[in-house]
């Protein structure tokens, strides 16, 4: 696990060498291996200076985070004493009186770049690929390992921010430009450097501040810069908070974090107060401190459910945990894509950075072609940023065939539709592609609403026919929601997967059903929306509200950009389908809203640049400024400052996030969804869903089952039957049941 | 309960808040002696009669630290008997201390009071002493901490107050304090600041503009739209807080916000028995006063709710006050608060304001009360309320009456 190592020269190499693990992590058993190795160099009077490098290709992924996720968090003080003890072995390194040197020979992330933080030199090897920094934060962590003190004493409060708050990674370049990391080499002259460093006979004698009176001078290499007498925090004058630069940091810095977290990530502003307090502090209270707010985060839900969903979930869905057993792996060279519309050519783009041959058909050669120069562009782009290089570029864009030809699928594995969302266009390009299709390929689907089962009806082979619903822009949004049509078989849904897989996206599977899972949850979130304008509530009070709960964007724009004529058509076909069918329509009550908007005022949305938005040409879109006369708003709402008013947005906080939750729950019910990680992966990275809850099936587990249940039934009450709780979770309440349980990611790959 | 009497008030001029401000060169000390020698020497008074001297000082440090009502004090030659405390209610410290001394009159445990507040806004700037409030993040966050500012925009944007309504208010406050300096209307409380040979530094407020339009005024750039909008984006914080405002609206400026000052001012305030001690005659009774709390992110709309809680203690309503004065930090803040009570501008701040004269922080409350004292005799008329708006989300109001 941990080598060691003293060579004739006095020089001990510690290497970090995991047993099955393709990377190194800090977890209990690795950091008591670890720590046997530091006190052997530090006892051992041959040992004159220490090297600290890994034997994998990487140096140190961070901490592990399957034990985080297992911490038993209940006992704070347990946890203290628990945490504080990553803290004494990274300040017994740097305080044990020999100088350390980290060879950082790949990436260092988290944890794994704070040990080497704690290290009196790092030296990095030349890799473009390596990253060094504190993701912590992406996860509703901080640094608990000193780097919340380390970096700032380094480098300052400013350069580290971005490190800090938005766990921006560093190439090693970058770290040595801030002063991270004092030297980037070439690989193979790593551990010749670092031992170098370390032979070099001592510059200066020093007695570190924590000697105390009338000790004896050390080698200076061997002293951190804060444990030198007279050290001041880089970029205040001083060093002081208090200075003047240090308050307007301070003042500027809580008024973005504020901003930018809209009050619902605790990680940003610990973060914050961990520099701020520890920067008043001597060194080894202020790692006290930090431990005290990685503590905080950790008993925190957001924390566990952030890792749970964004970490673990992800990962699931990305080794396609739900794909059935026993299918073998499709191996895709080549597909085709009907329709070379925005969804088309975004699809072809993405698929063809994959490395696949794409046949990219429309109904002309001109139409095809535009499409391929949407790809083209898309490519571009990445050249330009420097992620692709030309030739690679052209190679590419070489491999898409644009043609108005159906013959041209003859040799395709896969074909996705994404034509004209009708039907009978949907059927006309089915029957046309599969006279040309070699008979095992999948057909698959790219609708949003329309169900498979019924699109499927145009084929010949219902068995090989599935839904892809991609989002837009296909480039940038990272989901794919499959659908299983009634009679789409395992084994198209296996190579279903499998591509998606190929291209690099995350995909959870969902049963045919109206809106199938996305669509719908967001449909009950525009919903929701309306109701609360025809309440009363001030349209940006809406939309604010959504954006404070933790929504990308409110329902108002999220209609506009959908287009509010859409969901009228929606509104108006899933009516008379019931009519049809004999059944009573069951509406959102809010249909007036889309009659009025859409036939009386003729305002569908960004498209015609007329909403619950406008658009001016010159400037920022704004609320449309009529809504209040269509839809007045209470006074109360609209002049109220005292606490009356703030219980009623917290309220319309909620109502926007539980609406979307009830509905995924109903599709838990209804088997549209056949587990909670895909209403969790599926809301976040397709909707966007409130990212601090863990997913719209989490947050119901982060409220408490009961509590949920009992809050929804008041709302049901005052508001509506979209709060009406499903069985399910009514019985999950009776028993104490929540969706994860005591969830841990082991047990459930 | 025992009544505190007004016997006198008087304050120093306003020096313009800068380097190049005339009260530059004074030194605050100077500045709170030269108001404690005033009512002394005016009023012949023994100061072994006074018990206690409590000023407002928004600013307590460096030479506004290490208590300045005490060392004022001593410096300005009272008796030795008489302590000193300095407080900080931010913008209505002046009349915070003024309202304690009556209350240490009131209760009966002292039975003469010196009121008042200092600052000079020139030497000890505004942010000098930091505090917990806008710089940690475990206090700022949660708060919703913004500068007054944009809390002032905020109102404006929230009530419907135009860039020509809150200019026009301005127009309107330089109009009225040249009129009333004209007519000598200040006369009565002014203490001309002098220098250690008795040659007169200041005897005027020094930052008006009378000359002001509508027209200069709209030359101004929106002093806090920067700060709102960009770096840091304050305006986002305060959004949080108020989720019914889609984008606040930039409508403050140097022209229509308080001016920054040097000043201080006294307040005598004592029982019945003390004035025949001391041969005063009392010009006013303290009636009632009240500090409240309110939100703190829109910070500036307490005065309201201040002065309604200082009615209700007076048992009066707003239609027994006959005038009124209201700290012009913004002139948003006045006309909100207007629109609250219904009342018109006639009613309130009728010799103009701080957006004319300048608000030296810790002696405004102190100041503003003394003019409106001097208004009600000029005017012969029975009660009054003055009040201010306050940072962190306060109001402070007190009620006097004529005797």
């Amino acid at each position: 696990m941990i080598n060691y190592n003293v060579d004739s020269d006095g020089i001990a190499t510690i290497t970090w060498d995991m047993p099955g693990r393709t990377m190194n992590v800090l977890n209990e058993a690795s950091l008591t291996a670890y720590t046997g190795a530091l006190e052997d160099a530090l006892k051992d009077d041959k040992v004159k200076g220490i090297i600290l490098t890994s034997a994998k290709a990487d140096f140190i992924a961070g901490a592990d985070l399957e034990m985080l996720l297992g911490t038993d968090t209940s006992d704070a003080a347990k946890l203290m004493d628990q945490f504080s003890q990553l803290q004494k072995i990274f300040r017994r390194q740097e305080t044990g009186g020999k100088p350390i040197v980290a060879a950082i020979n790949g990436t260092a992330l988290g944890g794994g770049f704070e040990i080497c933080l704690a290290c009196h030199h790092r030296i990095a090897a030349a890799n473009p690929r390596a990253k060094v920094g504190q993701p912590e934060v992406k996860i509703g962590l901080l640094p608990g390992g000193g780097g919340t003190q380390r970096i700032p004493r380094l480098i300052g409060v400013m350069n580290a921010a971005p490190i800090l708050l938005e766990g921006k990674d560093l190439t090693v370049d970058a770290a040595k430009g801030l002063g991270l990391i004092h030297d980037v080499v070439p690989a193979q002259e790593l551990l010749a450097k670092a031992k170098a460093w370390l032979m070099a006979p001592a510059a200066e004698q020093v007695v570190p501040e924590y000697a105390g009176k009338g000790a004896k001078p050390i080698d200076g290499r061997a002293v951190q810069p804060w444990d030198r007498k007279g050290f001041k925090t880089p970029g205040f004058p001083g060093g002081a908070v208090w200075s003047p630069p240090g308050v307007q940091t301070f003042i500027g810095g809580n008024a973005m974090i504020a901003g930018k977290t809209n009050g619902v990530y605790p990680a940003p502003k610990a973060i914050m107060s961990c520099v701020y307090e520890g920067l008043q502090l001597p060194f080894d209270t202020a790692l006290r401190v930090e431990t005290r707010y990685f503590v905080s985060l950790l008993r925190d839900p957001v924390a566990k459910s952030m890792i749970r969903t964004l970490f673990f979930g992800l990962q699931e869905a990305n080794k396609l945990a739900r794909r059935p057993k026993g299918v073998p792996k499709q191996e895709y060279k080549k597909i085709g894509i009907l329709g070379a519309g925005l969804m088309g050519a975004g699809i072809a783009t993405v698929s063809v950075q994959a490395g696949l041959d794409i046949v990219l058909i429309d109904r002309d050669q001109a139409a095809a072609d535009k499409g391929k120069a949407h790809i083209a562009a898309e490519l571009d782009k990445l050249v330009k940023r420097g992620r692709l290089d030309q030739a690679r570029r052209d190679g590419l864009l070489a491999k898409v065939t644009a043609t108005p030809d159906f013959g041209a699928l003859k040799d395709v594995q896969l074909v996705i539709e994404a034509v004209f969302e009708n039907r009978e266009v949907k059927a006309e390009a089915t029957k046309k592609a599969e006279a040309a299709l070699p008979k095992d390929a999948v057909f698959a689907s790219n609708t949003s609403t329309l169900p498979i089962t019924g699109l499927a009806e145009a084929s010949s082979k219902p068995d090989q026919f599935i839904g892809l619903h991609f989002f837009s822009p296909v480039e940038k949004m990272p989901l794919v929601e499959i659908i299983v049509g009634k009679k789409t078989s395992q084994e198209t849904l296996a190579r279903a997967m499998d591509f998606v897989q190929k291209i690099r996206k995350t995909p959870i599977v969902v049963n045919d059903s109206r809106g199938f899972f996305t669509s719908r949850v967001c449909g009950a979130f525009i919903s929701e929306g309306h109701r609360l304008l025809k309440e009363g509530v001030p349209a940006a009070m809406i939309e604010n509200c959504a954006r404070f709960a933790g929504m990308p964007v409110g329902p108002l724009a999220l209609n506009d950009e959908v287009a509010i004529d859409l969901s009228w058509k929606i509104m108006d076909q899933t009516r008379r389908d019931a009519e049809a069918a004999g059944q009573k329509f069951e509406g959102s009550g809010t249909e007036d809203i889309l009659e009025l908007m859409v036939k009386k005022l003729e305002r569908f949305g960004r498209k015609n640049g007329k909403g619950f938005y406008e658009y001016p040409a010159d400037g920022k879109k704004r609320l449309w400024p009529d809504l209040q006369k269509h839809f007045p708003a209470d006074p109360k709402l609209l002049y109220g400052e005292g606490e009356e008013k703030r219980a009623k947005e917290e309220e319309i906080k909620k109502r926007l996030l539980y609406v979307q939750a009830v509905d995924t729950v109903r599709c838990l019910e209804a088997n549209v969804l056949t587990a909670p990680q895909d209403g969790d992966v599926g809301s976040i990275m397709g909707l966007g869903f409130a990212p601090q809850t863990g997913g719209a099936v989490s947050l119901i587990d982060q409220v408490g089952v009961k509590t949920f249940v009992a809050e929804c039934d008041e709302f049901a009450k005052k508001y509506g039957a979209q709060f009406e709780v499903p069985k399910l979770l009514r019985d999950m309440a009776a028993k104490g049941q929540s969706f994860y349980g005591d969830y841990h990611p082991a047990k459930a790959a | 309960m025992t009544d505190a009497f007004i016997y006198d008030a008087v304050r120093t001029p306003r020096g313009k808040g800068r380097k190049d401000g005339s009260l530059h060169e004074v030194t605050p000390v100077r500045l709170a002696v030269t108001a404690l020698q005033a009512i002394r020497d005016r009023n012949k008074l023994d100061t072994h009669l006074v018990d206690d001297v409590v000023l407002g000082c928004v600013m307590p440090i460096g030479e506004q630290g290490a208590d300045i009502a005490r060392t004022a004090a001593v410096v300005a030659g009272y008796a030795e008997t008489v302590s000193g405390v300095q407080v900080n209610r931010f913008c209505a410290s002046g009349l915070e201390a003024t309202n304690m001394a009556a209350a240490q009159v009131m209760s009966g445990q002292s039975q003469a009071a010196i009121g008042g507040g200092v600052e000079s806004m020139s030497r000890v700037p505004m942010g000098s002493d930091g505090g917990a409030w806008p710089t940690d993040p475990a206090v700022a966050i949660p708060m919703y901490f913004v500068p007054q500012g944009i809390s002032a925009d905020l109102i404006a944007t929230k009530y419907g107050l135009s860039r020509d309504d809150v200019d026009a208010y301005a127009v309107e406050s330089q109009k009225r304090a040249k009129a009333a300096w004209d007519a000598g209307y200040f006369k009565k409380s002014i203490v001309p600041v002098k220098d250690q040979n008795g040659v007169e530094l200041l005897a005027h407020d020094e930052l008006m503009r009378p000359q002001t339009t509508m027209q200069t005024l709209a030359a101004l750039e929106p002093s806090f739209k920067m700060q709102g909008e960009m770096m840091p984006g304050f305006d986002a914080v305060a959004i949080q807080r108020y989720p019914e405002v889609e984008k606040i609206t930039h409508v403050h400026h140097a022209g229509n916000s308080s001016g920054i000052v040097d000043g201080a001012a006294a307040i005598l305030i004592g029982t019945k028995e003390f004035g025949e001690k001391a041969g005063l005659r009392p010009r006013a009774r303290i009636r009632s006063f009240a500090s409240i709390g309110s939100e703190p992110a829109i910070m500036l709309t307490g005065p309201a709710p201040a002065s309604e809680k200082a009615l209700k203690r007076a048992g009066m309503t707003a239609k027994d006050i006959d005038l009124w004065e209201l700290n012009e930090a913004f002139a948003a803040v006045v006309l909100r608060y207007l629109q609250i009570l219904k009342m018109p501008h006639d009613r309130i701040n009728v010799n103009g304001g701080a957006i004319a004269m300048g608000h030296p922080l810790g002696a405004t409350g102190a100041m503003i009360l003394g003019t409106l004292l001097d208004e009600m005799e000029r005017r012969n008329l029975s009660t009054g309320l003055a009040t201010l708006c306050v940072g962190a989300g306060m109001g402070t109001a007190t009620i006097i009456e004529r005797v």
